[in-house]
């Protein structure tokens, strides 16, 4: 019951948006053409101004993971991260998360391939998925827009925030499954 | 920190190719990432212009702030360096909104448009201000109702139940969207990131 709501609003919520906004807009008088396509002017700055940032984030991130550092690192922690419950085999897909939204879903797709969606590898790996973002993405992204090269204390709480993310998904999916 | 982690990840992505032999596929991977970069931020300015669009009517009707103000007693909480009527405030809100129920393509340009109105408040143009720090560690650990991508995967890997994840999802989102509200606060008092920042009123004597 909740699913098939959820799954309605997700595919209801655009068409609705695009109707209810506008309408809304025409009620209070609003020259609703002219008022968009001031605002959609934005869009193409606001675009632009983000490359310099999405280049340096994404070389960077590229190249370490070309390098094979990240299957070290996997080898590194995986007995550990076995004691409490996480198999080494999702150790990449943590690792990655954060770093690149495609590079995870390739590491989700290749667990799903080799342990099936339904084992407890594929459920994990799919809540890990499902619950943390790609933070170096979306701080370079985001603060490229409006150029902000000093970032403070936003990286660490964002990495901070997805390690608990990882840790309750391990914490559920034993529970749960 | 941000410039010892992107200094790291070259470092040692190039070192560790050396004993790897993988150093032509970190040239590979250096050239391939510029330009999908490049790729990634002109793909935006379709949709971005689409929902700036839309956003700009819905401000201009008045409805961001009947929005805002519903969900005042939140936000003021959230970002109280941030006035109440500011339209960052309803920006943000749109933002959480889009990303709450998986719009993933509609969040992003709400989210630019929020960090827009907030660098209006922001003293230096350089510098992330309190605000624009707690905004982005609640965007990067968004609660999702609805992860729709992994549901897709799922479906496509011929799972017997896709969405069984979903409640998992929710807690874990709603365990590190907690995580980042009490990591961006704590944090921001720290000696550290207070001194940086870029709306204090004392004058920083001898930084840079």
């Amino acid at each position: 019951m909740f699913v098939e709501i959820m799954e309605g609003i997700s595919k209801y919520a655009i068409p609705f948006i695009l109707l209810a906004i506008p309408t809304y807009g025409v009620f209070k008088k609003v020259k609703v053409y002219e008022s968009f396509t001031e605002g959609a002017k934005d869009g193409f700055t606001t675009a632009i101004k983000i490359i310099p940032f999405l280049v340096a984030m994404l070389v960077s991130i590229g190249i370490f993971r070309a390098s094979g550092a990240m299957e070290i690192l996997t080898s590194v922690l995986s007995p550990i991260t076995n004691k409490i419950g996480m198999p080494g085999e999702t150790v990449p897909m943590a690792l990655m998360r954060p770093l690149s939204g495609g590079g995870a879903s390739g590491v989700m797709n290749s667990l799903f391939e080799a342990h099936g969606p339904d084992s407890f590898i594929g459920r994990l790996a799919s809540i890990m998925m499902g619950s943390t973002e790609t933070t170096f993405y979306v701080l370079a992204v985001y603060f490229g827009a409006v150029s902000i090269k000093k970032t403070r204390h936003a990286l660490p709480a964002g990495l901070i925030s997805d390690a608990v993310g990882i840790v309750v998904a391990v914490i559920v999916a034993n529970i749960m499954f | 920190m941000i410039n010892i982690i992107w200094f790291l990840f070259i470092v040692i992505g190039v070192i560790v190719a050396v004993f790897t032999g993988n150093i032509t596929a970190v040239t590979d991977a250096a050239i391939e990432n510029a330009e999908l970069a490049v790729e990634l931020s002109i793909g935006l300015v379709g949709i971005m212009a689409l929902w700036l669009g839309i956003m700009k009517i819905a401000e201009e009707s008045g409805l961001v702030n009947i929005l805002a103000k519903a969900v005042k007693p939140i936000m003021i909480r959230l970002f109280p360096e941030v006035p109440e009527e500011h339209p960052a405030m309803g920006a943000m809100i749109m933002n959480m909104a889009a990303n709450i129920l998986g719009l993933g393509n509609a969040a992003t340009p709400l989210g630019l448009k929020a960090m827009k109105e907030l660098n209006e408040i922001n003293n230096d143009s350089d510098t992330a201000s309190n605000a624009m720090c707690t905004f982005l560690a609640i965007n990067t650990s968004s609660v999702t109702l609805i992860p729709a991508t992994v549901i897709a995967y799922r479906s496509a890997a011929g799972s017997a139940n896709p969405t069984e994840i979903i409640g998992p999802v929710i807690i874990a989102t709603l365990a590190s969207t907690i995580a980042a509200i009490i990591a961006v606060k704590s944090l921001q008092k720290l000696p550290r990131f207070s001194k940086t920042n870029p709306n204090n009123n004392k004058k920083i004597v001898g930084s840079k």
